[in-house]
């Protein structure tokens, strides 16, 4: 009895202080050499601040359209071969359907939970797109694209164009009638293409529209080829985020050489678990209530027939708006078109506008001559040229998205479709022109605004025995205490108009810009 | 300590263990864990709930709601465990320069540009038959990667399966006649025994209207192409290939729903709206001594979208 406690004890203190998990810890460090980075990581610093969250909700939302993805992967059939609908659907029971459409309608009524499955995917990646969008706003309107971090904003964009083009493919999976008519506008678009246009739909289709195999060629592009190059490039952008670390605002105790927050573990993990929770939950509740594309309504594809109100997810809405109200300029000559009434908008445009965002880091750090390495980030008021150009980027983004919906909004506000055509060309040009000097003047405002975007200190009002009343100002926020100093801890905008008259930071950390 | 001085960042690696930057950040940890446990009981009991309306085979709205409920309680359970419960910090980390020293930037450079470099300049005629070899290499690969994904588009997209004397047919094969259709009416049609192939679907598609002959204007050149009223346009749109499903019959105008072109039947079917450029090639149409319809020929051009090709 005896014998076995004393082994018992030996083999604990063999073990040292940290038990059986710290002598299983010391035999993986010996194969592996674990502990040193393993601590460096656990140890390592997040910064608190809400708008880090973007990511983590494109990143969870990623998770949760592979994990449904693989689920409806196991019931869809990629094939275009014509089959007679006997499912449980009645108004469909005995169509001639393709493959496709009806493993599409059997997984959404037959299989169980499948339609909350497929529901969920095609929900998550409109959160992810929309979730890239946002985040990319913030790295973009903050600065943190600047030196080191040029490559992940690059690969950030490559990420964008991959999910929008996945979520094209995707959606076009099922073969109904809605997104058979998005495929007939792509191989346009494709078609539109010059000199290499005809050969590029030719081959990508096999042959002429409909083409022989666009459905399992979309299939293993849209579940293996693309989401496999997604996820090495958010390996690779995760990669970089945890050697360059993370940008952080200027704030008390924060400079460019450190980071300050809260440790990954625990207190990191548990967060960031429980988001990635929360986003699935969310997605789950959305495919719970809210329908999304219902294609046994819309019916299989058939060529020749149409459905008003042809709309594409609202990633694609851009797109479509600026094909709707660009003028119908075909260009014929010397033997050879170029539909430049759909090259523009929808080949030219996106190349441009892509391209531009891609590039922005070089082209920022060309009119700025900033070659610094930046940490800390910026006010985006503080930096009202960047601001403003991603203000008016934006603002055309937004009408070009409203613009693909001019039936729509003629229908529903009895409107005379001419109208709001013309309504929609004036504003795509009048309005992103109005945003950059608004954006700009109002940048100028908050820098010369003491304690812009700051809480407002309450004030406690009592009332005295005799019924005076009596405002005494409320204790300052502790966590704004934290921020106290963040205002004189920014670095002076280089090339900010008239920066060299600016008065240095004065009373109350405020660096007041003349007019 | 004062609250101020606890609000300092300090190195995680430096903090005794009583240092309040260690404690919760709640001000009554035993409330906020009862608060949890109870989001975490909902939570499971959702998820057990998600189970059993699995195995009843509930409707999709109860398996979502009980699935994404009990996910999103677990999760805001552990948001508040990680906020609340947890060190509140603040906890500070120093960057190293991402940069290597002077020394070991050299040795990277001399290594590529002097090892590596010189072997590679001495042996330049090597390293042109390596490229030269790999170029070749891409050039034939290219072949079976690219060119055998589908045929050449040869004159594809400048025909169509109309022919002299090709009957009208509808979706289900019948012959179109005389009497058919009323004036004012529209019908989709295919050639003949092409209504449920691809192509004859997707680019043979033609829409037949048949209008009265006031205020009708006949193009030149086409004064025989609708007889009886009788006139037939490709029904791919010339912008982007959507069919040209809509006709609004007080205007007499075919309507494109993808981007709202429209076309002036009474007119050759010239767009008067919209991002289309060009009018719906007509095909010229026939009748059989039975009082048939027969296109007289292919379309007048060819069909659909604008392509590099296209004179």
């Amino acid at each position: 009895m005896s014998q076995t406690v004393n082994t018992k004890r030996a083999q604990r203190e063999k073990s040292g202080p940290y038990g059986k998990l710290g002598h299983a810890l010391n035999e993986l460090d010996d194969r592996m050499g674990v502990a040193k980075g393993g601590r460096s990581f656990l140890d390592k610093i997040f910064p608190d601040h809400w708008s880090f969250m973007l990511g983590e909700i494109a990143l969870y939302s990623f998770v949760v359209v592979l994990a449904t993805g693989v689920f409806l992967t196991l019931y869809y059939v990629p094939s275009q071969a014509l089959t007679t609908y006997t499912g449980s659907y009645l108004p469909l029971y005995g169509q001639r359907v393709t493959e496709a459409f009806a493993s599409t309608v059997n997984l959404s009524f037959a299989v169980r939970a499948g339609l909350l499955m497929r529901q969920m995917h095609h929900w998550s990646c409109n959160i992810f797109i929309g979730a890239i969008v946002v985040h990319m706003g913030r790295v973009f309107f903050t600065g943190a694209f600047r030196k080191p971090r040029e490559t992940n904003w690059v690969i950030g964009t490559t990420l964008l164009i991959l999910a929008i083009v996945n979520g094209f493919l995707g959606y076009s999976l099922p073969d109904d009638l809605v997104s058979g008519t998005g495929i007939r506008i792509a191989y346009s678009i494709i078609l539109s293409i010059p000199v290499v246009g005809t050969y590029v739909a030719f081959f990508l289709f096999g042959g002429n529209f409909p083409g022989t195999s666009i459905l399992p060629r979309f299939f293993i592009l849209h579940v293996l080829i693309i989401p496999l190059i997604i996820l090495g490039l958010v390996g690779a952008h995760m990669v970089l985020l945890v050697r360059q670390k993370h940008t952080q605002f200027p704030g008390k105790g924060k400079t460019e050489n450190n980071v300050v927050g809260t440790p990954m573990y625990p207190v990191f993990m548990a967060k960031t678990t429980g988001f990635m929770f929360v986003v699935a939950g969310a997605t789950a509740l959305l495919g719970a209530f809210a329908q999304i594309n219902p294609i046994w309504q819309f019916g299989p594809y058939t060529a020749s027939r149409i459905s008003y109100a042809v709309q594409p997810d609202w990633y694609m809405g851009f797109l479509d708006g600026a094909l709707r109200i660009f003028p119908s300029w075909s260009f014929h000559s010397f033997g050879h078109t170029i539909p430049l009434e759909v090259t523009i908008p929808a080949v030219i445009f996106p190349g441009i506008l892509f391209n531009l965002v891609m590039a922005w880091p070089a082209i920022e750090r060309k009119f700025t001559k900033d070659n610094e390495m930046h940490n800390l980030l910026d006010r985006p008021s503080n930096r009202p040229k960047r601001t403003s150009a991603g203000v008016a980027v934006a603002v055309l983004c937004s009408m070009l998205f409203i613009a693909s919906s001019t039936d729509v909004i003629a229908n529903f506000f009895h409107l005379s479709l001419n109208s709001v055509l013309w309504a929609m060309r004036i504003l795509c040009i009048v309005m992103p022109v109005l945003a950059y000097p608004v954006t700009y003047r109002i940048c100028r405002e908050m820098q010369g605004f003491a304690g812009a975007g700051k809480r407002k200190t309450t004030n406690i009002v009592t009332r005295t025995a005799e019924g005076e009343y009596v405002a005494t100002p409320a204790p300052v926020y502790v966590d704004d205490l934290a921020h106290e100093h963040e205002l004189d801890a920014l670095p002076v905008p280089t090339y900010v108009v008239d920066a060299e008259d600016a008065v240095p930071a004065g009373e109350g950390g405020v660096r007041r810009v003349p007019r | 300590m004062s609250e101020h001085e606890q609000r300092t960042p300090v190195q995680l690696s430096t903090v005794s263990a009583d240092d309040p930057r260690l404690q919760p950040a709640a001000r009554r940890p035993e409330l906020v864990e009862k608060v949890i446990a109870v989001t975490f009981l909902v939570g499971i009991a959702l998820i057990v709930g998600f189970g059993a309306a699995y195995w009843v085979n509930a409707t999709p709205w109860v398996l979502g709601a009980t699935f994404g409920g009990g996910l999103f309680l677990m999760g805001v359970g552990l948001i508040a465990w990680g906020k609340y419960l947890m060190p509140r910090g603040p906890f500070v980390e120093e960057r190293h320069t991402l940069a290597s020293s002077e020394v070991e930037r050299d040795a990277f450079a001399a290594a590529i540009v002097e090892r590596g470099g010189g072997v590679i300049k001495r042996r330049k005629f090597l390293g042109g038959l390596l490229g030269a070899g790999m170029g070749i290499f891409g050039v034939v690969a290219a072949f079976p990667l690219v060119r055998s994904l589908g045929p050449m588009p040869k004159g594809t997209l400048f025909h169509t399966d109309w022919a002299k004397g090709t009957y009208l047919v509808d979706i289900t094969g019948r012959r179109v006649h005389l009497e058919d259709l009323a004036i004012g009416s529209i019908m989709t049609v295919y050639p003949e025994g092409l209504e449920n192939t691809d192509n004859g679907q997707a680019v043979d598609q033609t829409v037949l209207i048949r209008i009265s002959n006031e205020n009708f204007v006949t193009q030149k050149g086409r004064e025989t192409w609708g007889p009886q009223g009788y006139l037939a346009y490709s029904k791919l749109c010339t912008h982007l290939g959507c069919p040209v499903g809509l006709y609004e019959q007080q205007l007499q105008l075919l309507v494109c729903p993808c981007h709202q072109s429209m076309f002036n039947v009474t007119n050759g079917c010239i767009p008067n709206f919209g991002p289309a450029p060009r009018p719906l090639p007509q095909l010229p149409l026939q009748f059989d001594a039975a009082g048939y319809l027969q296109s007289q020929s292919d379309f007048n051009q060819p069909v659909g979208p604008g392509f590099w090709e296209r004179a």
